[in-house]
């Protein structure tokens, strides 16, 4: 049995449930014969996925949903191989590039070009093109989008390209102004809260107003999260009566415990032992990024107003430090120890200014 | 639709593609130099060229949709005529491998092979066909430093029979001894009256009916840049025509497309950050607009929105530089912040957490 999310994801455009806008637009250009190369963008969990899936069903009918997963293998220059796991059908197919780091220059490249060049055979298909879709295209890598470009004009009569990331941010400028750009904002609450009532019925219950709120302001305008908070809670107490609480992942309590060391006391101790946690959360494969954020917001809730917006600011700095370096721990303790030494300074009046 | 009465005796469709399917891009790529919109300086030197049929090594740089690429195969066509054209000019881009092997097996190749003599051209036309070969670079500031410097002594040797045309968007990406081997000309964003000339062309070629507050749209969307213009002119005729029943194509069309951030939503951060603007100065309370809570929950919402981190940055930019009261210092704080963010972001920073950073600061530089 698969997850409410799966089984109840809407499988045409006629499903969706919000931005009706964005669906009758993808419809008109879906009937127009005239499909142009696409960009898809949003926060995680807004629904980019399933309007993709969504659009090319519209394109190509069902045909589209009978897919098989195949593996690739591209060699590099120097003669290493690469793992390349496709997802495909007789219309489309689907990569995520940047699984191969810094080789994906070289999946565009070749895979691309081989898709480009072959025509579709299948006089009955109802368009000529095939689509490519590249998930996280916003991780792809210079050399990579370079690749694209001259791809994207030339080959434009055989394939058209929907790259799906979360923005537009990180991708070249060239990239940008051949795609027609699709901003797939995070719902509001009302349209979560349609959904969620939705899938509701359509397992067979009836879900509590007050559940609903609970869990639409947890998951915070992410979908995804939402309807798995959703199952969790249902199989939790089958009812979905009394006191319900929504478990917060384990990870995101152990920084808020980090975050609570921090402020209650600032010593060289108290940083070896910031220091042993984070470690624990790096080998438990949750993000820097992520670990930053959530133990920089739970920590500026506790301090005083006029200390907040250094902290932020701080966070904001170590985080592309971060990014830019390699070893990423050096600079989440620098971070611990620039808003533990502000802490001190604030409250004790301590000039700790030849501390940077 | 107004796509499909496009007539198709106009273009010649090659490799069978529907002219009605063509990007635009494509379709009014200038045929010849005359062509060309704006670059006056440039066009100027390559008639000679035309006339004297002697041609030095090229360098094209300039930043993206100026015509680079425009202009090097319109004068190449202008040169060789169609029929000659293949086995006369090879181009390169970053999409096709260029290692140094690359470099060296594929041109070597094409520029040892000398020129066979002019035969007639298939459409009575006469071209001069001078006797050297073409070879295009597209794109030639993402070769390798290796690469560049495998061409060097190619380009030499072989410079009685090829000539090179670099064509890039950063002069400074291309090593110094391949520069100084070629002639370069740089090429300008296009003024507004050419774009407007020439997107004005299109639209009535395409019979779109797109009118001037549209081609204003377009024009300050793309700063410069005539491809995107172009770009977003297609993607937004496709919209209307192919709402039911079709529509005309209105500014506002052209902002959506081009994931500009509505002023609306851009003057309520503005004010949120403390900076006073004209539309909502009154209606705002004063006091709400301090503090670390409200900012911290209007970038939530700026984020969950999904607009593009950058963009809000640059409109932002754009509202603070014009903004009629503030001061030049307060101003070139805000520049000042600006700039480390777009540094951070281009780096591959977290948005939601630089922007919250840019609001925060330009919030507190500004009381």
């Amino acid at each position: 049995m698969s997850l409410w999310v799966d089984q109840y994801r809407p499988r045409s455009l006629d499903d969706l449930h919000y931005h009706q806008g964005l669906s009758a637009r993808l419809r008109s250009l879906a009937a127009s014969g005239d499909f142009p190369h696409m960009l898809f963008y949003g926060p995680s969990g807004a629904g980019k996925k399933t309007r993709i899936a969504c659009t090319l069903k519209e394109l190509f009918g069902p045909g589209v949903e009978k897919i098989k997963i195949d593996q690739r293998i591209f060699l590099t220059p120097s003669k290493r191989k690469l793992e390349v796991n496709l997802v495909q059908s007789n219309f489309h197919i689907e990569i995520t590039p940047s699984e191969t780091g810094n080789y994906d220059r070289i999946v565009i490249q070749e895979l691309l070009k081989e898709i480009a060049q072959t025509q579709q055979v299948d006089l009955n298909a109802k368009q000529r093109f095939k689509v490519v879709i590249i998930n996280e295209a916003d991780s792809l890598s210079r050399d990579a989008q370079a690749a694209l470009r001259r791809t994207m004009e030339k080959y434009m009569s055989n394939m058209r390209i929907i790259l799906c990331a979360n923005s537009t941010s990180r991708l070249i400028a060239p990239i940008r102004s051949r795609c027609l750009l699709m901003r797939v904002a995070a719902p509001d609450s009302d349209a979560m809260g349609t959904v969620l009532d939705y899938v509701a019925r359509r397992v067979g219950f009836d879900l509590p107003p007050d559940v609903a709120g609970q869990i639409v302001e947890d998951a915070a305008g992410n979908m995804r999260k939402a309807l798995l908070v959703l199952e969790a809670l249902k199989m939790q107490s089958p009812d979905l009566s009394g006191n319900l609480s929504i478990a917060k992942p384990d990870w995101e309590t152990y920084c808020h415990k980090v975050a609570d060391l921090i402020v209650q006391e600032q010593t060289p101790a108290r940083v070896m032992e910031v220091r042993a946690k984070f470690y624990e959360l790096l080998s438990h494969c949750i993000p820097p990024t992520v670990i930053l954020k959530t133990v920089a917001e739970r920590v500026v809730e506790r301090v005083d107003e006029a200390l907040k917006a250094d902290i932020m600011h701080w966070a904001a700095f170590y985080e592309v430090r971060m990014r830019v370096g390699s070893k990423k721990i050096f600079h989440l303790e620098a971070w611990v120890v620039k808003v533990m030494s502000l802490y001190k300074q604030f409250f004790y009046g301590m000039d700790l200014t030849g501390f940077d | 639709m107004a796509f499909f009465q496009v007539p198709a005796t106009k273009t010649a469709p090659k490799h069978n593609v529907d002219p009605a399917l063509q990007p635009w891009v494509e379709k009014y790529r200038p045929k010849t130099i005359d062509d060309i919109s704006s670059q006056d300086h440039t066009v100027a030197v390559l008639k000679k060229t035309l006339t004297s049929t002697n041609l030095p090594h090229m360098l094209f740089y300039g930043p993206p949709g100026t015509g680079k690429t425009s202009t090097i195969l319109a004068l190449s066509r202008q040169l060789f005529g169609p029929d000659n054209f293949k086995n006369r000019v090879l181009e390169l881009n970053a999409s096709d491998e260029r290692g140094i092997a690359i470099v060296r097996e594929k041109v070597k190749n094409f520029a040892r092979q000398t020129p066979r003599a002019q035969a007639v051209a298939s459409d009575g036309k006469e071209y001069p066909c001078p006797p050297y070969k073409i070879i295009i670079l597209d794109e030639a500031d993402s070769m390798t430093q290796d690469a560049q410097g495998a061409l060097r002594r190619i380009m030499e040797t072989y410079a009685r029979i090829t000539r090179f045309c670099l064509v890039c968007n950063y002069v400074t990406r291309i090593i110094e001894p391949l520069a100084s081997r070629c002639s370069k000309f740089r090429f300008t964003p296009l003024d507004s009256a050419s774009a407007s000339a020439r997107l004005t062309m299109i639209s009535s070629a395409e019979n779109i009916g797109a009118d001037s507050s549209v081609i204003d749209a377009l024009i300050t969307t793309s700063g410069g840049d005539l491809r995107r213009a172009i770009t977003y002119l297609q993607s937004a005729s496709r919209l209307a025509s192919s709402t039911n029943p079709p529509t005309l194509i209105t500014a506002n069309d052209i902002q959506e497309i081009a994931g500009v951030v509505p002023n609306s939503v851009v003057s309520s951060f503005a004010n949120t950050l403390g900076i006073e603007t004209e539309t909502d100065m009154d209606t705002d309370d004063r006091d709400q607009t301090k503090g670390f809570e409200p900012i911290k929950k209007k970038v939530k919402d700026l984020t969950m929105e999904g607009y593009s981190a950058s963009q809000i940055l640059s409109q932002l930019h754009d509202l603070i530089v014009l903004h009629p009261t503030l001061t030049g210092r307060q101003k070139s704080q805000c520049a000042l912040i600006l700039a480390e963010a777009d540094k951070a972001l281009c780096d591959g920073a977290d948005e939601e957490l630089w922007i919250l950073d840019v609001a925060l600061r330009i919030n507190k530089s500004l009381s």
